[in-house]
């Protein structure tokens, strides 16, 4: 079997969408195209109905109650709507929220947004692999916090935080607790009837559907009050006003249905191809793996290149779609803050990749990748000065460096 | 990012990578920048008893236009004398790479690792001098 | 079931084949994330940069003053709550006869503080300037921005929006205006409007649903609805929807350059439409207006415009009362109430918008249907009383 180049293990970016997936769109693009707001006539029924069976498959996968899914653009949208929406709702209770440096922007930047209208927040600091400090996390809250915000699953290291320990916490001291899921749907199990969840982000592009779509969780037992941040025609019971896009939301639908049935099988094949990556890139020298291995989904590796600049190994690796970093903040060259908050030096977390491998991932990929990488790296590491001090036993960080 | 084929060119085919015995009195070595910066250069040159540059070596961590701007250098440096090379200026550099402004940085450090290599040759002759 | 007659064209409308062609590829394997660097993400980048000038080249606009989002009613609230909280705004003028994309957000803005009021419509359906002088005038505080859209999507009327700007710029205000029901029915001209803000819809010009734009000219200091990424030069977070966007671009196109034709077209139907529906005894609303050359709001007194409705659908004719996001409540159109018209009347309404798709004999179909229709409502009703 030959092996395509540019060889995609960017599947944290985004994924491809399914073609079972793209096939059941494509009827709501042309026959079934009516607005599902239509109440006058069968075009808006059709896709009213679409739009309903979609819902529950999404709440299925989750397993929530169809009337607790409310659709959004996206999970940037839905991240906003829920960290906004709450904190101005109960900002009565208090204005303080609590959250993890190495959450999502779309997190990150809709707490900074309330800061500035007079919220204060805590950005609390993981430990070296990642994962939450329950006790530190407790230690964070005070009595006028109204929200705390803990993704599931690291987009840069795929590392998964106990939400559900985090989230009893918040039930004890009656804080809102919001969980963005983006990047978990399809690779972890979701029972929200268990979990002590209030609010859940899901994106569909990050698990086989479209992009432009999403859907925020909101409790109902015990019942979580949002104010909404789009004002309209009262689209989702007022929480989200703007038309839905009806084949979007129904290959959000399709996709989530795929990812519950297929899940297991999938997520044991991913792992054993993970492993076969990580064994294949640690025999090269100097490689750090970022983030706990144990409590991480099997769709991600991120590793840091001791040695090698980021930039130079972006170029040498071109035959294969790969971030370093998150794909938003790709734009810039600022090292992933994510790294920096485990702790790591600016110097591997510019040399660090992140893999991930998705649904379409072969083994042959795999190989190649390895034998790309081992390669590469050698190349650069011929050209690095660094690597040559390190040969000579040069401690790097007892070395005057000259400033420019 | 863009680069041109020019830097498309050196870091797929850097020229004189390697490194010369530091120890040599007919060596000057130039190490600049930092890892924290993301760059780092090292340049060697090797001086005959004419005071023409011979040989020319590099090595560089740092992303592709820095990898191309000291590759480029020790191109130009090579049969240069002392004086010639401390003549070459970033601008020389940027312009034939056709460095796009947010690297710019990767031609000054080229620039400052000529100097530098030089200065440290100068020094270690001048010492030389002084012992004979 | 879906064999019948669509005359909902303001609602939504149905995608362009050549709308879809284009878009297919980039549903299934062209997927890259518009922000990565790798060939994929590239891909996705020019694809969304090429639709920013088809989307910039159909209104007369820069590329650089497109501001994707997901909807129209996105772009609405972007306008109003951006605009108001990065200026500081403490008054905001709209229109009496808004979408509720742009009415609600001025509602929510004055939970907190600011103050919004109303701009009268004329019994035509018209926001006459000196309306707006008027409102301004009364207006408690200094407007810092005003709000009247293109064309209503109800009446189809089209208001005069450049003079409206001039008036605003006078006062210091920004001008903001919804022509999402105006795009790919007249031609739409962001400089000679003369705003400085503009939304645009993709689904209402078959288009894709879950796209819209906002035109934005750069001198306006605006915030954000969705912190994020910082996509669309930070207006925007999220990743972008990229097929909606591609195909969003192709629509733009298309309803651009076949304006005119489509446009003589509608013109046309409507004319024997409701020609038809005056021998009928039809009030039409803002007929005395200028209008979009699709749309036809109209009621018949006595008859109960969502009866209507439902039996003109039961005959294979899908048409709305009143526009389809309110159309499940059975509070009169605050647009016909706006127009003085009697709330009686304003219960009877029905509205056909065309599409460049109707033809002569669905227009002849559904005048001898109506006719039908009406006979039985009328017998039904002089039975009831």
């Amino acid at each position: 079997m030959t092996v395509h180049t540019p060889i995609y293990l960017d599947y944290s970016a985004t994924t491809p969408t399914d073609p079972r997936v793209a096939e059941k769109m494509i009827p709501f693009l042309t026959e079934h195209f009516g607005n599902p707001a239509s109440r006058s006539h069968p075009f808006g029924w059709t896709a009213e109905k679409a739009v309903e069976n979609a819902r529950e498959e999404v709440a299925k996968l989750v397993n929530a109650d169809p009337r607790e899914i409310v659709w959004t653009s996206g999970a940037t949208e839905s991240n906003n709507l829920a960290i906004k929406g709450a904190a101005n709702f109960y900002s009565g209770k208090g204005k303080h929220i609590v959250t993890i440096q190495t959450e999502h922007k779309a997190v990150l930047d809709a707490v900074r947004e309330l800061e500035r209208v007079g919220f204060e927040a805590t950005y609390l600091a993981p430990e070296s692999n990642g994962l939450v400090d329950i006790e530190k996390f407790r230690a964070a809250l005070r009595p006028d916090t109204v929200l705390a915000s803990v993704m599931l699953v690291n987009n840069e290291i795929g590392v998964i935080q106990d939400i559900e320990s985090l989230g009893n916490i918040c039930r004890e001291q009656g804080i809102i607790f919001h969980v963005d899921a983006a990047q978990a749907t399809g690779k972890v199990h979701i029972d929200l009837e268990k979990l002590p969840v209030d609010l859940m982000s899901f994106s569909a592009h990050k698990t086989y559907g479209p992009k432009g779509i999403g859907a925020l969780y909101v409790r109902r037992k015990p019942r979580v009050r949002l104010e909404a941040q789009m004002h309209g025609g009262g689209h989702e019971r007022g929480l989200r006003s703007g038309t839905l896009a009806t084949h979007q939301i129904v290959g959000m639908g399709e996709a989530f249905r795929i990812a519950r049935e297929e899940m297991d099988l999938e997520n044991a094949r991913i792992r054993r191809l993970r492993d076969r990556l990580l064994t294949g890139l640690q025999e090269i020298d100097e490689v750090y793996v970022n983030g706990d291995m144990k409590q991480r989904v099997p769709h991600n590796l991120n590793i840091s290149f001791n040695f090698v600049e980021g930039e130079s190994l972006i170029m040498a690796v071109k035959d294969i779609a790969v971030s370093s970093g998150s794909a938003c903040t790709s734009a810039s060259l600022e090292p992933s803050y994510v790294l920096r908050a485990l702790g790591r030096s600016d110097e591997l977390a510019h040399s660090s990749i992140r893999f991930s491998i998705g649904r379409f991932t072969t083994e042959e990929e795999v190989d190649y990748t390895i034998n790309l990488m081992k390669s590469k790296i050698g190349k650069l590491r011929e050209l690095s000065p660094l690597w040559e001090m390190h040969l000579e036993g040069v401690d790097l960080s007892k070395v005057e460096w000259a400033a420019h | 990012m863009a680069y041109s084929d020019k830097v498309l060119d050196h870091y797929e085919n850097p020229r004189n990578v390697g490194t010369l015995d530091k120890n040599d009195p007919s060596v000057g070595t130039g190490m600049v920048g930092a890892p924290a910066c993301g760059d780092v250069m090292k340049l060697q040159i090797k001086v005959n008893e004419a005071g023409v540059i011979e040989d020319a070596k590099f090595k560089t961590y740092g992303c592709g236009s820095a990898i191309a701007s000291s590759s480029l250098v020790t191109e130009w440096i090579k049969g240069k004398t002392l004086d010639q090379v401390m003549e070459i200026k970033n601008s020389d550099i940027a312009e034939e790479l056709a460095l796009p402004p947010v690297k710019i940085h990767c031609s000054v450090l080229a620039e400052d690792a000529i100097r530098a290599a030089v200065a440290d040759l100068k020094a270690k002759q001048g010492n030389t001098q002084e012992a004979a | 079931m879906q064999t019948a007659t669509y005359f909902d064209h303001n609602g939504t409308t149905r995608l362009d084949s050549r709308v879809l062609e284009r878009m297919l590829p980039f549903m299934t394997e062209q997927s890259g994330n518009a922000t990565s660097r790798h060939s994929a993400g590239r891909t996705a980048r020019q694809a969304i940069e090429q639709a920013r000038e088809q989307v910039a080249a159909a209104v007369g606009a820069y590329p650089s003053q497109v501001v994707f989002t997901g909807s129209g009613t996105e772009a609405d609230n972007l306008a109003m709550h951006g605009i108001a909280a990065a200026n500081g705004v403490e008054q905001v003028l709209i229109s009496a006869i808004e979408h509720p994309a742009i009415s609600r957000p001025a509602h929510a803005l004055q939970w907190q503080g600011i103050k919004t009021g109303l701009i009268a419509a004329d019994a035509n359906g018209l926001i006459q300037p000196s309306a707006l002088e008027i409102a301004i005038a009364e207006a408690g505080k200094q407007v810092g921005l005003v709000s009247v859209m293109l064309a209503n999507n109800e009446t189809g009327v089209i208001q005069p929006i450049s003079e409206m700007a001039e008036i605003a710029r006078q006062h210091k205000a920004w001008m903001h205006t919804d022509a999402v029901q105006a795009l790919g029915k007249i031609a739409v001209d962001f400089a000679e409007l003369n705003v400085h803000a503009m939304t645009l819809s993709s689904h209402k010009i078959h288009g894709p649903q879950g796209a819209g734009a906002l035109i934005l000219d750069k001198r306006v200091d605006i915030r954000p609805l969705i912190y994020g990424g910082g996509q669309e030069k930070g207006l925007r977070s999220g990743s972008e929807n990229l097929a909606a966007l591609v195909g969003f671009g192709m629509a733009a196109e298309l309803s651009a350059s076949g304006l005119a034709p489509r446009r003589e077209h509608m013109e046309k139907l409507r004319a024997r439409l409701e020609q038809g529906l005056t021998e009928l005894g039809a009030v039409i609303f803002g007929a005395h207006a200028p209008r979009l050359p699709n749309t036809s709001f109209f009621a018949f007194a006595g008859i109960e415009g969502e009866t209507l409705v439902m039996a003109l659908d039961r005959q294979g004719f899908a048409v709305a009362s009143g526009s389809a996001c309110s159309s499940d409540s059975t509070e009169p159109s605050h647009v016909l109430l706006a127009m003085g018209i009697n709330p009686d009347l304003a219960r009877g309404s029905v509205r056909v918008s065309l599409g460049y798709t109707n033809t002569m004999q669905e227009i002849d179909a559904f005048l001898l249907t109506l006719k039908g229709e009406l006979q039985r409502l009328r017998k039904l009703t002089a039975i009831a009383v």
